[in-house]
């Protein structure tokens, strides 16, 4: 029963790391950290950005964020570090490769492909 | 050509719950391995999370032969279950050392005195860094890391008895 579940099922005792919930002293660092949070997925929750998940890697992860833009990192190394941990799946923003690019291509297409079924009423017709 | 096409709309709606059909049969697996699996193990340096015993950090991965890392905690249910069946791997002679994820000694000085302790080091994690430089999602998981240092295999989840013989034979092949 037990051993059936997913991993993670309680929470710990201790408190959110500090820099979870606390944001950056340097308001322009926090907008850069808060921008890249809302972009990162919850490995918990995975729904969720880490921004808006209770659980608490998200919140550990928060903390990992903002400690580094405030250490100097650009936001796109911290998510480069954490693709590399996670893979792409970690980023809401996946990268254009073979495996994706239908994600961009489909909605043109779709579109394309409506337009072409309806040619034949779109086209206003002398009377 | 035509009396053909009226098909059209009613194939398409057969493809679509055909493939809404194959996603509730077979749902996506949620876990997210680690990527790090293959390559060295990150620079980490974690302080002792019991007193008595050593800390946990990668230089001690590097050097010697392989060993397994066991990322657990006190509050983690799962761990509790998979407690005897380390015990079995330590027994066979495999070095197991710990990452305790967001823990107070005294909790882990508990879990241990009541589940057993088959742990050479144990790290103290408590906002999840190392957790997090692994590539390691939740708790439990295992990892097995050689003696280059090299990440050589994950384990998510608790060790199940099915599991022990896979472990030991990744452990064996890490040597």
């Amino acid at each position: 029963m037990i051993l059936l579940f997913a991993p993670a099922l309680a929470d710990s005792s201790l408190p959110p790391a500090r820099w979870a919930d606390t944001q950056l002293p340097d308001p322009r660092q926090e907008a850069e950290a808060k921008a890249l949070m809302e972009e990162l997925r919850c490995l918990v929750c995975q729904g969720q950005s880490i921004a808006d998940s209770n659980a608490e890697l998200a919140g550990d992860m928060r903390a990992l964020v903002r400690q580094r833009i405030a250490a100097g990192e650009r936001p796109e190394q911290v998510r480069k570090w954490l693709i590399e941990r996670y893979g792409d799946w970690v980023s809401y923003r996946p990268p254009v490769e073979p495996l994706t690019w239908p994600l961009w291509a489909a909605p043109l297409l779709l579109l394309l492909v409506g337009a072409w079924l309806l040619r034949n009423r779109l086209v206003r017709r002398r009377r | 050509m035509s009396r053909l096409s009226r098909f059209v709309p009613l194939l398409v709606l057969a493809a679509f719950v055909a493939a809404v059909a194959w996603r509730i049969a077979s749902p996506p697996d949620e876990k997210i391995n680690s990527k790090m699996v293959g390559r060295p193990v990150p620079e980490f340096a974690l302080a002792p999370a019991v007193p008595g015993k050593p800390g946990l950090s990668s230089a001690d991965l590097q050097s010697g032969g392989p060993r397994m890392i066991n990322v657990f905690a006190s509050w983690c249910v799962p761990c509790i279950a998979e407690a005897p069946l380390l015990a079995e791997i330590k027994a066979r002679g495999v070095p197991i050392d710990a990452i305790a994820i967001r823990d107070r000694p005294a909790d882990v000085m508990a879990f241990l005195a009541e589940r057993g302790d088959p742990f050479g080091r144990i790290g103290a994690d408590p906002e999840s860094k190392a957790q997090l430089a692994l590539g390691s999602s939740g708790v439990p998981e295992t990892f097995i890391v050689d003696g280059n240092g090299i990440i050589r295999y994950q384990h998510m989840g608790p060790i199940e008895p099915g599991d022990v013989a896979q472990l030991l034979a990744e452990w064996e092949a890490a040597r």
